[in-house]
């Protein structure tokens, strides 16, 4: 028997009961119904959000992170006067606030292979809005092993996907992407952006897909995959088997419990782009400005030429990290040499590029032009 | 000719064109087609065994070419082709 509405909350759902596909009896439903949201960032804020106002009993968000300013640009759930709260924290409040029928229950923690079951299990149904590889595939793992529905979405600049990876019905996120890109091969959105309005429209497809799946309505996006384009305005759909020989979900699967992660990826799970090369490769911003006062040093930036115009270091030789490989001609190994980047990840692969080609005399500079202009030149931006 | 549409995360190895005329019977001639006229893009979908990486998906129309015939699979004017590479943001 699912719950009673009461008076006032027959007049907030007004709108849902007046949908002979939902009902007294499906916003009944959804009132007994509970969400797991695995992220409170771009996909998060409208998942939640969402699901909030569709009056979905319980909700649970896991997040570790705090709100910083260049997340409000799409995380919309968070505002200006949260900017350094804990981000579970400040969409509660927000959900709360939204509608105060609803429980919230918040996890301020990584998700990981030691918790993530025993976050998970008392969720009717999970949502991935998280931003790396490792979490996406442990997220994954967890509804195929408890059985849930994990509605599944991500982006890139101005691309995204979504699907509904439900194991018992369909394929699961594996079957299509049976292992992770090599470390380094596919950016980041902290490290290629994302158009700001993308997470909306992908999150909110999201929302839709849950609210379909919790109610048994429609046809949901099992065995689908969507594809949206934002520049081109285009909607494609394939069709998604389940692949005969998955590690989790096929016949013969041989991934029976949780793994770790970040291994199988060979990166961290989340999307920071602060990168190091190791300590024998790294050179920090201040070491660096002292050298350069007696030394000359012959650095390269290989950030994306529309990066320049945000900030620069005087006398750098830009070479986009996707060009290096071809221009090495331009760098004389002979020369001592310090690669840097926005942050310090990308001039990391670059570093390694460099170092395999043969070059001995450079360095990295560690967390990037962002470090120099928060620890060496205040009047730099940080972006 | 076929078309093959490249996703975004592409674009900068195919000097931005969101779509590629390539020509052949099947797709293993679209792909040389494809990294013939931009190869750059080359070994972002093919490891160095020259198969298809396995975070990259490539349709036709609507099905993998897993489920089809693999790089062996046919193709005709007028086929859409799709590249679907794994994108994690959030």
């Amino acid at each position: 028997m699912y719950p009673e509405l009461s008076r006032d909350e027959i007049l907030r759902y007004s709108r849902h009961l007046l949908i002979p596909e939902v009902g007294l009896e499906g916003q009944r439903k959804l009132k007994n119904s509970s969400a797991l949201v695995i992220g409170t960032g771009g996909l998060g804020s409208p998942v939640a959000l969402y699901l909030a106002a569709a009056g979905i009993g319980r909700i649970g968000l896991v997040d570790y992170d705090v709100v910083d300013s260049s997340n409000l640009q799409r995380q919309v759930i968070h505002g200006t006067s949260t900017v350094g709260k804990l981000k579970v924290e400040s969409a509660r409040d927000k959900l709360v606030d939204l509608n105060p029928d609803i429980q919230v229950d918040v996890y301020n923690e990584p998700f990981t292979s030691e918790n993530a079951l025993r976050i998970a299990r008392d969720y009717d149904i999970i949502l991935d809005g998280t931003d790396n590889f490792p979490t996406r595939y442990l997220t994954n793992d967890v509804a195929v092993f408890l059985g849930k529905p994990n509605v599944y979405a991500s982006i890139y600049r101005f691309d995204g996907q979504a699907s509904v990876f439900y194991a018992k019905e369909g394929p699961c996120y594996r079957c299509l992407f049976p292992e992770p890109p090599p470390p380094g091969l596919v950016p980041s959105c902290a490290e290629g952006g994302v158009l700001g309005v993308l997470p909306g429209t992908m999150g909110t497809i999201q929302a839709t897909e849950a609210l379909k799946v919790l109610l048994g309505i429609g046809e949901p996006l099992i065995g689908k995959l969507l594809l949206y384009n934002a520049l081109d305005m285009t909607f494609d759909f394939v069709k998604l088997k389940k692949n005969p020989n998955c590690r989790v979900c096929g016949p013969n699967a041989d991934i029976t419990e949780l793994i770790d992660y970040e291994e199988f990826c060979g990166v961290p799970s989340h999307d920071h782009e602060e990168g190091s090369a190791g300590a024998n490769w790294d050179i920090t911003v201040t070491e660096l400005a002292e050298r350069v006062k007696t030394n000359h040093l012959k650095l390269v930036d290989v950030r994306e030429p529309h990066e320049l115009e945000i900030s620069r270091l005087p006398n750098a030789t830009n070479i986009p990290l996707g060009q290096l490989a071809a221009r090495l001609s331009e760098l004389d190994s002979a020369e001592e040499m310090v690669i840097f980047c926005k942050s310090g990840g990308r001039s990391a692969r670059g570093l390694e590029l460099l170092v395999s080609a043969g070059f001995k005399k450079v360095k990295n500079l560690k967390g990037g032009i962002n470090a120099w202009a928060r620890e060496v030149d205040s009047e730099l931006p940080i972006y | 000719m076929p078309v093959l549409r490249i996703p975004t995360p592409l674009r900068s190895y195919t000097s931005g064109q969101s779509e590629v005329n390539v020509s052949g019977l099947k797709i293993s001639d679209a792909l040389t087609d494809l990294t013939t006229q931009y190869p750059t893009i080359k070994p972002h979908i093919f490891n160095d065994g020259g198969e298809l990486r396995p975070f990259v998906n490539l349709f036709v129309g609507e099905h993998n070419i897993k489920d089809l015939q693999g790089v062996e699979t046919p193709i005709k004017d007028g086929d859409r082709l799709i590249l679907i590479p794994s994108i994690a943001g959030g």
